[in-house]
């Protein structure tokens, strides 16, 4: 469907690759034939009008899709070189590598410690309560939470402020150590300060995790990524350098989005 | 944590796939867990059903022993006059026991020829009673009459006593078998539908004892509580729903209705007892009290279905109609109550079905009384359907066991019949808004 | 019967007034009904509603002293013997006297006294009845005099009768009050009568409850002792068996109801465990005391337990089946509460849908499920026709569940049925036992429900 002249959605060393990927809800197709690639070490932003399947197209490279009943996704997407749409593919461990942040904060209605215990718990990452405290420590310093919360690691964490409990659903993300963190507008629901802090830490993580995001928000886009892809009515636009694709936009609807002139 | 080494893809360790393969295991197991919760409870709703029909099904058809019987004018109405208070009350036992001997000559110390008559069902004279009042040219004449059965012949009949077992341990001895056996020989055993059990009001006697008696009376019972329920509780849900301001006086009415409807049941009959009984001194056993006992408990439910009917009329409704210029009150008469009607009607008859199944506090009222006659209106002593099971479910009689579930039987039947009326009507007149 | 003579009266001079109202509001504009305030009918309404309400309040409050009224001047008319007797045999002269007058059996000969005051009671009875007619009759009549003055043409008739059909309503919301105001003040009442015998302590924290009191002052070993404790504890251990066994189905069919079947699955089971729940209790109890207890003897018997098939474990089990729709239904409520959000948080880190629901979806809804565990428990301990049926009179003191236990409904049924008399300790002991299931109940139900609310605010 893309024209790989116009539109670099092929890259050099990639993480991801989507190819031809359409998802269609209980017989309405959402998403048509995507190309994609996801760099390694690299944030990549997906951008476009509300409803064009950006959160879609996330959700199906950690197959959250699976949860939803009458989803059908085709295609083909690897990680790593691995088909994870192959039904083979065991969609908890996969879960483990690509991990995810919602758009409203979702901690768990327990302690701020257990929410970041609870994904290396399940998955029998550590032995012994020394190390999960260290895991614990480590996840929080990463995301940037370690200094306010660490006098109340037992205090819930459904009692932090909105941009304490994205950072701790992004420390909760990491605890697993996963590859990939995808990030369904995380900064949506946060104050500008709180979406500045967290904009921080992304740029941060991605020298560890090859990062993925939807955003509203061209701005944050041009920001914290790499590289962007323009989603529109179900289909990949137009791909490439984020800074090429806000200077120099090649498709017309791809400059009259990013002009504001609709969105 | 320093940055890790990237795993290549998604492939893991072999530690990890055991791990995984654990967790896979505690997944197929709490899987199992529900499933098996929920066979278990279609399991015991099963074996409930299979338990009530397996004992209850023998009772809805009955052994009769047929007899010549001669309805000797001498007997019957020795002066002749044809008078029915004299024939009701004659000694029909004696013509019953007069063709029993004929047909076992040699049957001659008491104690066999009490155990001759006592084939026969204690109700025989009332049965021949009833013959000869619907007919009196029978007097005179002889007839092939269709006896019932005592209980116990009846059950043995139906296999329920083993005649191998010893028979010290049985109900029915040797000689009335071999009895049984001579009459059974001669085609004079019949087995019949009983339509006693359909048309008549209790008694001592299983194999004349009916459940219509108690049908009425569950009729008249609830006649009063649908009566009274209805209008009251469709009344206040309307006023709570659709004018009540928002106070602290509505509050304590809606927490106090919710709250009545956790009451235990009898305690609404100790209120019964204690307001209606003693300090009224309204009549007990009567429908009358019961119905308004089982209206108060019904109250809570038909408020609480009707307020959630009334909730989903759209509020657009009312504005349009107050559009028009209707009052508060044609906006709700005219549209609002009949557009959650169907709601309400559902509501009414799922309370409807939970008090034609309540017990406990009829007991309290004196409706447990033992009564034969068909009750006539809703000031007659009577019983109700469930009441009835209990009753029968006390009677040491083997034979009662049967009539108990088969009425158990016939009032699941009713309430089958209510629900499937509430389902009809929701799927019916249900609007989706 | 004279309840619809009264009835019809009412409902005649009511149709009277209907149309008298209605042809006076057209008569009043000469037949133009579009110069009136009010539409005719709601004229008619008017006069008829006037005609109606005041006769029928006057009737209900008639009724209501009625039997009193007569009682009272029945008991004057007798012997100076009789009315020295102490209440208890006076109540039973009395029903005597009254069974007497409506022509019921009566348990001996009855005395010429007895007949003498029965004839009384007849007389007493119909001139009641006549006067009740007459006085309705004249304040219907009244009413609609005074009423039919106000017809005009500028009367607004429809707001008056709205203004009155809203205080019908009021006053069918109150009736709820009434009733819990009604059993409030008649367990209070009975109840205190009780403690006045037995001391409130002895009640409560007795260990010996034998609750036949003798008749006559001779009779041996008939004193009577009411401490309750072997009944709280019989019901607490019928509750526990019962919550053991619907508590973990319940939440178990729920969790399968709402997180892994099929919509249709769903479809399926839900109408399942309605139908146990609509089960008549009645039914639950032949159950318990015809199929489960006789095999539980058995099954006690083979592993030489000796039960009674009149067991608590019989009971209880029975009574948890019935309470598993309750625990289930609530519980698939409260799970479907728990935002989609927090499950989606712990598939994205590769929970599987167990852990999911262990780890997460239960801790969050465990306060809800707590209510509803609580609302569970209230309805067990009121439940009385499966303990009544099965697990016995017998008030011990034990937690071995295959003896008999009695519990405080079942005593509440014995000590009622089949009493005429209604002023032995035994009788009013029933209402103390009334009091503590009533307040007991309320008070699960009360916490239940807050819990419950407060669940509902944190997710909404």
């Amino acid at each position: 469907m893309l024209d790989s002249e116009t539109n670099s959605a092929t890259i050099a060393d990639p993480k991801v690759v989507c190819r031809d990927v359409s998802v269609s809800y209980s017989g309405k197709q959402a998403l048509f034939d995507i190309d994609l690639d996801i760099g390694i070490h690299q944030v990549t932003s997906l951008i476009g009008p509300s409803g064009c399947g950006k959160s879609t197209f996330l959700r199906c490279m950690n197959r959250m899709n699976d949860v939803i009943d009458g989803c059908v996704v085709t295609g083909s997407i690897s990680v790593d070189g691995v088909e994870i749409l192959d039904d083979e593919i065991d969609a908890v461990q996969l879960r483990r590598r690509v991990g995810m942040v919602f758009q409203k904060p979702n901690p768990f209605p327990k302690s701020i410690y257990d929410n970041i215990a609870y994904g290396p718990r399940i998955h029998g990452l550590v032995r012994g309560k020394d190390e999960l405290d260290e895991v614990v420590q480590t996840s929080l310093e990463r995301a940037g939470l370690w200094e306010e919360v660490k006098d109340r690691l037992l205090q819930p964490g459904t009692g932090l402020s909105g941009g304490q409990q994205q950072r701790l659903c992004i420390a909760r993300a990491i605890a697993v150590r996963p590859d990939v963190i995808l990030m369904d507008e995380p900064c949506s629901a946060l104050d500008p300060i709180a979406t500045a802090r967290v904009e921080e830490l992304i740029d941060e993580l991605k020298r560890s995790y090859s990062i993925v995001i939807v955003t509203h928000s061209m701005q944050q886009a041009a920001r914290v990524s790499q590289r962007t892809a323009f989603f529109h009515l179900g289909i990949v636009v137009e791909v490439g350098e984020t800074e090429q694709i806000f200077t120099n936009p090649r498709d017309e609807r791809t400059q009259g989005y990013i002009t504001g002139r609709y969105g | 944590m320093t940055d890790r080494e990237h795993n290549t893809g998604i492939a893991v360790d072999a530690a990890e796939v055991k791990h995984a393969r654990k967790r896979y295991r505690a997944e197929r197991r709490f899987r199992m867990y529900g499933m098996a919760a929920i066979a278990a409870a279609a399991g015991m709703l099963a074996l409930l059903v299979i338990s009530i029909v397996a004992t209850g099904w023998t009772a809805f058809y009955q052994h009769s022993i047929a007899l010549d019987v001669t309805f000797e004018a001498k007997v019957i109405d020795p002066k002749g006059g044809r008078d029915p208070s004299v024939l009701a009350r004659a000694d029909y036992r004696k013509l019953a026991r007069a063709s029993l001997r004929e047909l076992f000559p040699d049957v001659k110390k008491r104690g066999d020829k009490r155990k001759l008559y006592g084939l026969l069902s204690i109700g025989v004279d009332q049965q021949l009673a009833e013959l000869v009042a619907a007919d009196p040219s029978l007097i005179g004449q002889t007839r092939r009459v269709e006896i019932y059965a005592s209980d116990d012949v009846d059950s043995f009949l139906k296999g329920f006593i083993d005649r191998e077992a010893p028979e010290s341990d049985r109900r029915v001895k040797d000689k009335e078998i071999a009895w049984l056996d001579k009459l059974e020989a001669d085609g004079a055993i019949t087995s019949d539908l009983n339509l006693r059990f359909w048309t008549k009001g209790d008694s001592r006697e299983p194999e004349l004892a009916g459940f219509w008696g108690a049908m009425v009376g569950s009729f008249f019972t609830l006649l009063v509580t649908l009566a009274l329920s209805f209008p009251v509780g469709v009344l206040a849900a309307t006023y709570l729903e659709e004018f009540a301001p928002k106070n602290r006086w509505t509050d304590i009415i809606e927490v106090n209705i919710n709250n009545l409807a956790a009451v235990p049941s009898i305690v609404f009959g100790l209120l019964g007892l204690a307001v209606f009984l003693n300090f009224f001194g309204l009549p007990r056993s009567a429908p009358l009290v019961g119905g308004m006992v089982l209206a108060l408990m019904t109250l809570p439910t038909i408020i609480i279905a009707s307020r959630s009917a009334l909730k989903a009329v759209p509020p657009s409704i009312r504005e349009a109609a107050f559009g028009v210029g209707a009052s508060e009150l044609q906006v709700v008469t005219h549209h609002v109550v009949p557009l959650a009607l169907p709601g309400i009607l559902t509501g009414a008859i799922i309370g409807m079905a939970r008090a034609l199944g309540e017990t406990a506090p009829l007991l309290m009222i004196g409706m447990v009384a033992f009564i034969v006659d068909i009750p006539g209106s809703v000031t007659d002593p009577a019983t109700v359907m469930p009441v009835q099971i209990y009753l029968w479910a006390d009677s040491p009689e083997r034979a009662f066991v049967a009539r108990t579930s088969a009425g158990v039987m016939a009032l699941l039947g009713f309430l089958m019949l209510m629900n499937a009326l509430a389902v009809i009507l929701r799927k019916r007149f249900e609007r989706r808004w | 019967m004279q309840v619809w003579l009264i009835l019809g009266v009412i409902l005649l001079l009511a149709s009277y007034g209907y149309q008298r109202g209605r042809g006076g509001a057209l008569a009043s504009v000469s037949g133009d009904a579009s110069k009136l305030h009010s539409l005719p009918s709601y004229h008619g309404a008017y006069l008829a509603l006037w005609a109606a309400i005041p006769a029928l309040i006057a009737c209900v409050i008639w009724l209501s002293a009625e039997h009193q009224i007569i009682k009272m001047l029945v008991i004057s008319g007798l012997s100076a013997d009789s009315q020295a007797l102490e209440p208890q045999r006076l109540a039973l002269l009395m029903s005597d006297i009254r069974n007497l007058a409506s022509g019921d059996i009566v348990r001996a000969d009855p005395s010429p006294e007895v007949q003498a005051a029965a004839v009384r009671y007849a007389e007493l009875a119909q001139v009641s009845l006549y006067a009740k007619l007459a006085a309705i009759a004249a304040l219907s009549a009244l009413c609609l005099f005074f009423a039919k003055k106000r017809i005009a043409e500028q009367f607004r008739a429809r707001n008056r009768v709205e203004r009155i059909v809203r205080y019908i309503m009021i006053a069918a919301s109150v009736i709820a009050i009434l009733t819990t105001i009604g059993l409030v003040l008649s367990l209070l009442f009975e109840a205190w009568r009780f403690f006045l015998r037995v001391p409130l302590h002895d009640f409560l924290f007795g260990t010996h409850w034998s609750p036949q009191t003798a008749i006559r002052a001779d009779q041996v070993g008939a004193s009577g002792s009411f401490g309750a404790i072997p009944i709280f504890a019989g019901t607490l251990l019928i509750t526990l068996i019962a919550m053991v066994i619907a508590v973990p189905l319940g939440l178990f069919s729920a969790i399968y109801m709402s997180e892994y079947a099929s919509p249709r699955a769903r479809g399926a089971i839900k109408p399942l465990l309605e139908v146990l729940a609509g089960v008549p209790t009645v039914v639950y109890g032949l159950f318990a005391a015809l199929t489960v207890g006789p095999y539980i003897r058995g099954f006690g018997e083979s592993f030489g337990i000796d039960a009674s098939s009149e067991s608590a474990l019989a009971a209880g089990l029975v009574m948890g089946v019935m309470i598993i729709p309750f625990v289930s239904s609530l519980s698939d409520d409260v799970i479907n509460a728990v935002p989609q959000a927090l499950r989606d948080g712990s598939y994205a880190l590769g929970a599987t849908q167990s852990e999911t629901i262990r780890r997460v979806v239960l801790p969050a809804a465990l306060p809800g499920i707590v209510g509803a565990v609580l609302l569970a428990v209230s309805r067990a301990i009121g439940e009385t026709m499966i303990v009544v049926m099965a697990a016995g009179l017998a008030a011990n003191l034990t937690a071995n569940p295959f003896e008999a236990v009695t519990t405080v409904t079942v005593q509440i049924v014995t000590l009622l049925v089949g009493d005429q008399e209604f002023d032995s300790s035994k009788t009013l002991a029933a209402f103390a036992l009334g009091l503590v299931l009533f307040f007991v109940t309320l008070a699960l139900n009360i916490i239940a429900l807050k819990v419950v609310r407060k669940y509902r605010e944190k997710y909404d």
